[in-house]
């Protein structure tokens, strides 16, 4: 035996030269498929801090009311407009106080409280709302892509939907079939039941079309062949092969949801047509501050910024996920 | 390309059919009854008669025909009658009277046609809708582009990041925000667009100027953010093309390429995204209008629904889904126009 081995065959040559084959086991151990995601979303600097948000925001809201028990209802006209307790700052002589961190309104009752009650609202509204669509979505999008003979229909439907006045359309149904729900569920069941409902039914058409592509594309792949091959029902095949691999885009696109729902929630209610009066949400706040902005403007800014905070940490929650959950990304 | 067009033109007759369906199914069904302000020492049988005359006593397919001859038929013929009578464009051709005074769609609101209010409050909402998208435009290519060739650069995530606050900022918050600025805190713009004012001399424009500022800067804020992220991403992909490489390779100046080799590629698409994205604006321009009182057609929307003016409400939606249908087809016929690559046979 020399020193040097001998090539047994050619191909033992060739890993000679391409030292990197040389390797006898991978040089990083390996990881599952969302770890890696979570590695390469951690790298988004804005997506982790608008996931963190988000969280904050939804913890916030949930268990907020046990943090801060005032009733955002109770009346306390003795001690009505009070100033947040940062006009101190600068404002000794300020009406403002710890009782009242955000200040009360007109009728004296407790702002943070309302704040508190109406993220619940809006939160609710947009992620109830977000999940109808996607629910919708994901089935149309599925059934067209998988079945060819709904294809043409149902892709002829969400055309048609998505060419609907989507803002006077709801409007439109919000003014007119309040009364009615609002005798079944009373006034603030029903106008929830409507305002999710229309909110879920007129958005549904972007994630179906998303889903449609994909799976058009994944049906044609080998393993559904096998698994066609191996005699697995059409349903089985949605459920266990098809689903779990769509399942990124649908993440993505229902950030976007929850971030429009959020929106055309509060949209309503700034126009007048959403919630009962008394029922606070961070749009009708927002509304009802309007009138009295000049003299207090913070009425207006709270709820606004609120909004625009978690439709932002959405946005930037949805753009690192879009960009983590596409393997062609991920690594670099 | 003409057959493509013709096509898509016969095929939005049916949409639009059955949009108008679907609204006029949706204001049968609800509850609303345009009696209800009129007060209750009318006896029942006069409210019966009433409630006739406004052809409401009709089965709803007599109703919806009607309303579909009225709206397809007889108001074209009046707009027609009043282009060649006394518009200004084409008030040389020779006068028509197309129309012999039919019933036209009335609204119940004031018992006028409603196109006629329709015509009256559509410049407002031209004008401002209008400019506010210009003003995006040409606010939002130059960023998208400089900030794709600069990627990564400071001005790239300074662009991005406020696009991206542009983008989550409702209007409904910019609006009152800005008011609160500029009319309350500072004093320079007003607060409220008047529309009876008339521009004639050079002071009357500075007004008209300074009070279209604001509703047309928060409806431009929404154009940008989004425009200028769609060029961004358009720019991107084709500055890595092999074409970019090419022109650099054979001495063409770092302007050429960029200003036309690779900004001529990418407007494709951002030409289409422009296209779409029209009609949402009109959409938002519904609150925006709601936010600086203008009389536009948003804000006509909005009392006719309050109102229960179903007539005015119907032509309305109808109005906004005619724009959304039209600019879909815009964007569809400017695509495979702009595009060599894309053809519809």
């Amino acid at each position: 035996m020399t020193e040097q081995a001998i090539p047994a065959s050619p191909i033992e040559a060739d890993i000679e030269i391409y030292g990197a084959l040389k390797d006898k086991e991978p040089q990083k151990p390996p990881q599952s498929q969302w770890r890696d995601v979570w590695d390469q979303f951690r790298k988004h600097k804005g997506a982790v801090f608008g996931g963190g948000f988000l969280l904050f925001i939804t913890l916030g809201v949930v268990i907020g009311p046990w943090l801060w028990d005032v009733d955002p209802k109770a009346l306390d006209i003795r001690s009505k407009n009070w100033r947040p307790i940062y006009t101190l700052l600068w404002d000794s002589e300020a009406n403002a106080g710890w009782v009242h961190p955000f200040g009360t309104d007109q009728l004296g009752r407790d702002i943070l409280a309302q704040m508190i009650a109406g993220g619940r609202v809006s939160m609710a509204v947009g992620w109830l709302a977000m999940g109808l669509a996607l629910l919708i979505g994901t089935a149309i999008g599925v059934l067209s892509g998988y079945f060819k003979r709904l294809d043409f229909w149902l892709m002829r439907f969400t055309d048609l939907v998505l060419s609907l006045p989507i803002l006077p359309l709801t409007l439109l149904a919000v003014t007119l079939f309040r009364q009615p729900l609002n005798a079944r569920f009373g006034p603030e069941g029903g106008m929830f039941i409507l305002i999710v409902g229309i909110i879920g039914l007129t958005s549904w058409m972007q994630t179906a079309r998303i889903v449609r592509g994909d799976i058009l594309a994944l049906k044609e792949r080998e393993f559904i062949l096998a698994a066609r091959s191996i005699g697995t029902t059409s349903g089985k095949i949605i459920r266990r092969h098809l689903l779990p691999n769509v399942i990124s885009p649908i993440m993505v696109s229902a950030t976007l949801g929850l971030a429009t729902a959020i929106i055309t929630e509060s949209a309503l209610s700034f126009l007048g047509v959403g919630f009962p009066s008394d029922y606070p949400t961070w749009g009708k706040l927002l509304a009802d501050a309007v009138q009295r902005m000049q003299d207090y403007p913070e009425r207006v800014l709270l709820p606004g910024i609120a909004i625009s905070l978690t439709v932002l940490s959405v946005n930037y929650l949805g753009d690192g996920l879009r960009d983590a959950l596409d393997p062609r990304i991920r690594g670099r | 390309m003409l057959t493509f067009t013709l096509r898509r033109l016969i095929l939005s007759v049916p949409t639009l059919l059955f949009i108008s369906f679907i609204i006029f199914g949706l204001l049968q069904l609800a509850p609303g009854d345009p009696m209800a302000q009129v007060p209750l020492t009318v006896p029942p049988e006069v409210k019966q008669k009433m409630r006739e005359a406004l052809g409401l006593g009709a089965p709803w397919y007599v109703q919806y025909y009607k309303w579909l001859i009225q709206f397809f038929w007889i108001e074209p013929k009046v707009f027609i009658d009043y282009l060649t009578n006394t518009s200004f464009l084409l008030g040389w051709l020779p006068d028509t009277s197309f129309y012999q005074g039919e019933l036209r769609v009335i609204s119940w609101q004031t018992r006028s046609p409603v196109m006629d209010i329709v015509a009256q409050r559509m410049p407002q909402t031209l004008w401002v809708v209008g400019l506010s998208y210009i003003v995006g435009i040409v606010i939002a290519i130059p960023i998208g582009i400089y900030s794709a060739y600069r990627h990564y650069s400071v001005f790239d995530q300074a662009g991005t990041f406020i696009t991206m606050v542009g983008f989550s900022i409702p209007p409904f918050f910019t609006g009152p925000l800005l008011i609160v600025i500029f009319s309350v805190s500072l004093g320079w713009l007003p607060s409220i667009y008047d529309t009876t004012h008339v521009v004639t001399d050079w002071a009357s424009f500075k007004i008209q100027f300074f009070q279209m500022i604001m509703p047309v800067m928060v409806l431009a804020l929404q154009t940008t953010a989004q425009i200028s992220r769609y060029m961004r991403g358009a720019m991107l992909d084709n500055l890595n093309q092999d074409y970019v490489r090419t022109a650099r390779a054979k001495g063409l100046r770092e302007g050429v390429v960029v200003m036309v080799h690779v900004l001529r590629n990418s407007m494709i698409p951002v030409v289409t995204v422009i296209a779409l994205g029209m009609p949402a604006i009109f959409g938002g321009a519904i609150i925006t209008e709601n936010v600086f009182k203008v009389n536009g057609i948003g804000q006509l929307l909005l009392t006719a629904l309050f109102a229960n003016d179903l007539p005015m409400v119907m032509t309305l939606t109808f109005i906004f889904a005619i724009l959304i249908v039209l600019f879909n087809l815009i964007a569809d016929v400017l695509y495979g126009l702009l595009d060599p690559r894309i053809r519809y046979d």
